[in-house]
């Protein structure tokens, strides 16, 4: 709660800062801000409490939700160095969106009462757009921002209208309130309850880009800034999940019969359509658009199987996702750069060959990511799949399970076709230099990387 | 703690080795593999010959405790234990007599390897071996596709996604069992030895047994989950090529012993049959193949694939003799491949070729070489009184107490390992000399340390077997015990 109030003032405060001469402020009162927010959201642990006549509910797990969306902010503001020299940028508009997103974001994590979600939804999508379409002059960047403009307007609607349906049934917007009127129901509640659940899942899918409803996502990723889209790709994809996870939870737990079966065949479809799209791309930022969607399948894995296991699994995979995307975005950053300013396709795979002679720490980023991305075994990833994989197989569901492997070693495919490039073909002999707070922030992902690998039950006590 | 240091202490080097680098890179990692090879021969000779885990280690590892770190030798590991402490510094000893770019990180890579290969064959916590078995990947993957042929690429390529794709099934079944363990309390185990006393229902057990068998399959290999395997051995830097064919495709042998014959004894009794008929087809089809093959480093391919079908086929057998000659080929054949291997690598290395056809008298400017291809091949061929000729009798004799007319064909290896050994030899050693093989030079000091050390453990398997079946025998007695 007093992460969302601090970050609103220090938005309107960034606003105010973009007034001064020297851009050199901003960044590092942006990361300022982050902190301060973490830090202000760790002073509620372990207190539940509820806000503004039950809108919000500050629970551990969305603390933790809370603190995977400010880290992956905050590695994704440090590596904005580009904005403060770049002429055509409005680095502390883009900050303050940031910042408000992330208010956004906090709110769908941490909601109650669905119209909390249904702002916090239209706060971070809002941002979102504008930032997608942040680099003005370029003809993709506008494409993307209209695209996921009508697209997302037009999913929010349906949610919108799942959410009135759902008032419709239960005659309130409260989790708990719809969650006891399913209980009194006997089994029976009206078919406006059940239309609203399906309403409300389809526009919250599209959010986490879930197929079939993931058509805007590739454009998208690819159209955007890429530091936006690794905003996007880890931000929102948590912020989404986390607002899922309290939704069926919570409200829905009791209907569980109804919506798995649902999920369950989403499930299936986004890591088909995910994974089989992925080995096909040229593009890097392309292939970690359907990555992104692939990744989504498995964390449905962990809805649809909903239980015990669930709540640790969502916090510990998203987290190794997000901090294994950014790292992967800040170093396709760096080199496509370079790539560009050699008069070369900046983001296809061909962009990482030779890396490791060029810069070895670089490679070995690129490649701890991606190893975690595929789950191999002493990075993170690794874990997240694990407890992915435990909680469906504790439900049963052993063919969603099957399907999972098979698009797992799919996925090792197309990540190693990453590191084949860096290690194994010849490149230019260009080095590339990065700065070193640039360099210490992705070293700082690594190292998490492997030390979730080692010792995952670093944060399992919190849950 | 014995175990522990042999777990760590590769690391260690290994990290010494990048740390230093430069022209020291292979001194230190040989030093390194010589402590290594010191710790697993002071657990060779402290061993007490019983079915216990010994030297043990054990530490909370993950989710409160349910996942150890635990580890420990018994006497399904210490032969393989031995293996790769004896094989490793000799494969870092051969490479010396070429120039890797890059040094530091190629010795580097195979102490990683060594350090994952000891965690395979000592873990005691089934996920803790799917770890290890994952992560023996990584180095070995590395070390082929950075210096190995020309097609390297997109050959590793296969391999790596070929065999990691079989090991997620493997993951999937420990999961599931993982789950069947202490269902009352919640409080669940991966320790392997909870893991073999779960009850598990008909159907439970075919499917598990598959979910192992295409694990182990597709690493040892096994007909028709091979074709990954001849590219690889090939293309591979011939350091990377002895520790696949001389250590990791044991990786499979030790995981049948170890995981899926305890675990499902049902599942092993409904389909170990056709396991074994796949193991024979492999034997006889490696065979055959290895017999027209034109390129020396293919034709011990070839006859490794076959040598493993024959394993693979005494351990399905789920005898004494079959699981104990498995156990002591593993550790034979390791030796004789890398030796074979070796004996490869210098003739293509000084004639510039692999092929058969243009080599040709090369005995008459080597007696040394020789002697020593000639030892490792009669090791190979199984001739009575070398290390072969126990594995492979046990092994036969496992199978044939299981089935007769399987064991039958499977003896068919003797004579074809007999032809196609002998064809190498003959080709290569005897015969007119060619413009490739003239003035061919003997081998060298370094080299020659590299082959005493292995005709001496061709002798000491084949003169007295005893000293190792002792040290196997009362665990393979317990396991089967316990099966039955």
């Amino acid at each position: 709660m007093l992460s969302i109030v601090l970050l609103s003032v220090f938005g309107i405060v960034l606003l105010y800062l973009g007034f001064l001469k020297s851009r050199a402020v901003l960044l590092p009162a942006t990361l300022l801000f982050i902190l301060l927010a973490l830090g202000a959201g760790f002073l509620e642990w372990n207190k539940s409490y509820l806000y503004f006549g039950d809108m919000l509910l500050i629970s551990n797990v969305a603390i933790l939700f809370t603190s995977i969306v400010l880290v992956s902010a905050f590695m994704v503001v440090s590596l904005s160095g580009d904005f403060l020299t770049d002429e055509s940028a409005q680095p502390a508009e883009y900050y303050a969106i940031l910042l408000f997103s992330i208010v956004g974001a906090i709110m769908m994590i941490s909601y109650e009462n669905l119209i909390m979600l249904f702002v916090g939804v239209e706060i971070l999508s809002v941002s979102m757009y504008i930032l997608t379409g942040s680099d003005k002059r370029n003809l993709r960047s506008n494409e993307a921002a209209l695209k996921y403009f009508l697209m997302g307007a037009f999913a929010t609607g349906i949610m919108l209208f799942g959410m009135a349906l759902l008032y419709g049934a239960a005659g309130s917007f409260t989790l708990t309130d719809i969650k006891g009127y399913i209980a009194l129901s006997h089994g029976r509640p009206s078919l406006l309850l059940y239309l609203g659940v399906l309403m409300v899942l389809i526009g919250m899918l599209f959010k986490v880009s879930a197929a079939p409803f993931h058509f805007w996502t590739p454009d998208v990723y690819e159209g955007a800034p890429t530091l936006f889209t690794a905003f996007m790709s880890t931000v929102v994809k948590t912020a989404g999940f986390a607002a899922l996870l309290q939704l069926l939870s919570v409200a829905f737990s009791a209907i569980y019969g109804f919506w798995w079966i649902t999920l369950a065949v989403i499930t299936g479809l986004t890591l088909l359509v995910g994974n089989l799209t992925a080995a096909y791309q040229e593009s890097f930022k392309r292939m970690m658009a359907y990555s992104s969607i692939s990744h989504a399948g498995y964390l449905l894995i962990g809805l649809a199987a909903l239980g015990q296991q669930s709540k640790q699994a969502l916090v510990f995979y998203s987290l190794a996702y997000s901090v294994a995307t950014i790292a992967a975005f800040g170093i396709l950053l760096v080199v496509s750069k370079q790539r560009i300013a050699n008069g070369q396709p900046g983001d296809t795979y061909t962009a990482f060959n030779g890396l490791s002679r060029q810069n070895p720490l670089l490679a070995f980023i690129l490649a701890v990511s991606m190893l975690s991305l595929a789950g191999i075994p002493l990075t993170a990833g690794f874990w997240g799949k694990f407890m992915i994989f435990s909680a469906a197989v504790d439900k049963g569901m052993v063919w969603i399970l099957v399907l999972a492997v098979l698009m797992s070693a799919v996925g090792i495919y197309y990540y190693f076709r990453v590191v084949i490039a860096m290690y194994f073909r010849e490149g230019s002999s260009t080095q590339i230099q990065v700065a070193p707070f640039y360099r210490f922030v992705l070293i700082a992902a690594t190292v998490l990387t492997i030390v979730l690998g080692l010792i995952p039950g670093l944060f399992q006590n919190l849950i | 703690m014995l175990t522990l240091s042999i777990l760590l202490f590769p690391i260690l080097a290994a990290l010494l080795v990048l740390a230093v680098g430069g022209k020291q890179a292979k001194q230190i990692a040989f030093a390194g593999a010589l402590v290594e090879l010191a710790l697993s021969g002071y657990a060779f000779l402290n061993f007490v010959p019983d079915a216990t885990s010994q030297f043990s280690f054990d530490y909370p590892w993950i989710f409160a405790g349910s996942i150890r770190f635990s580890a420990g030798i018994d006497g399904v590991s210490l032969l393989l234990v031995v293996l790769t402490g004896l094989l490793t510094p000799l494969i870092i000893l051969s490479a010396f007599r070429h120039t890797y770019e890059r040094p530091a990180v190629f010795y580097s890579l195979i102490l990683f390897m060594q350090a994952a290969l000891m965690g395979v064959f000592t873990a005691r916590d089934a996920f803790l071996f799917y770890l290890y078995f994952e992560a023996a990947l990584i180095p070995i993957y590395f070390l082929a596709a950075s210096w190995g042929g020309e097609n390297r690429i997109a050959v590793t390529f296969k391999f790596f996604v070929y065999t990691i794709f079989g090991s997620l099934f493997m993951l999937v079944a420990l999961v599931y069992l993982y789950f069947q363990t202490s269902p009352a309390t919640g409080i669940h185990s991966s320790a392997i030895t909870d893991l073999y006393n779960l009850k598990l229902s008909a159907t439970e057990q075919t499917w598990i047994f598959w979910a192992f068998f295409i694990a182990f399959a597709i690493k040892m290999p096994v007909f028709p989950f091979h074709t990954w395997q001849p590219d690889t051995y090939v293309e591979s830097p011939t350091p990377a090529t002895m520790l696949l064919a001389g250590i990791m495709l044991k990786m499979g042998v030790y995981g049948v012993i170890r995981l899926l014959l305890p675990i499902v004894p049902e599942g092993v009794d409904r389909w170990g049959t056709t396991a074994i008929v796949l193991s024979v087809i492999g034997i006889v089809y490696g065979a055959l193949i290895a017999i027209r093959q034109r390129d020396i480093k293919r034709l011990i391919a070839y006859s490794s694939f076959s040598h493993v079908g024959l394993m693979a086929a005494g351990v399905f057998s789920q005898t004494s003799y079959g699981i104990q000659g498995a156990l002591v080929q593993m550790l034979a054949h390791g030796i004789n491949v890398v030796g074979m291997f070796f004996v490869a690598d210098i003739i293509a290395s000084r004639t510039n070729t692999r092929l058969l056809d243009q080599m040709g008298g090369i005995t008459r400017y080597t007696p040394k070489l020789t002697v020593f291809f000639m030892i490792l091949l009669l090791g190979s061929v199984a001739l009575p009184l070398t290390n072969g000729f126990v594995g492979e009798f046990l092994l036969l004799a496992g199978v044939f107490e299981h089935n007769n007319i399987l064991g039958g064909v499977a003896g068919l290896t003797i004579i074809f390992g007999a032809v196609y050994m002998l064809r190498l030899f003959q080709k290569a050693m005897f015969g007119k000399t060619t413009d490739l093989t003239t003035g061919f030079n003997d081998v060298s000091g370094s080299e020659s340390w590299v082959f005493i050390p292995l005709c001496f453990m061709v002798f000491w398997i084949g003169l007295v077997p005893n000293s190792f079946l002792k040290l196997t025998e009362p665990a393979v007695t317990n396991l089967l015990q316990f099966i039955k």
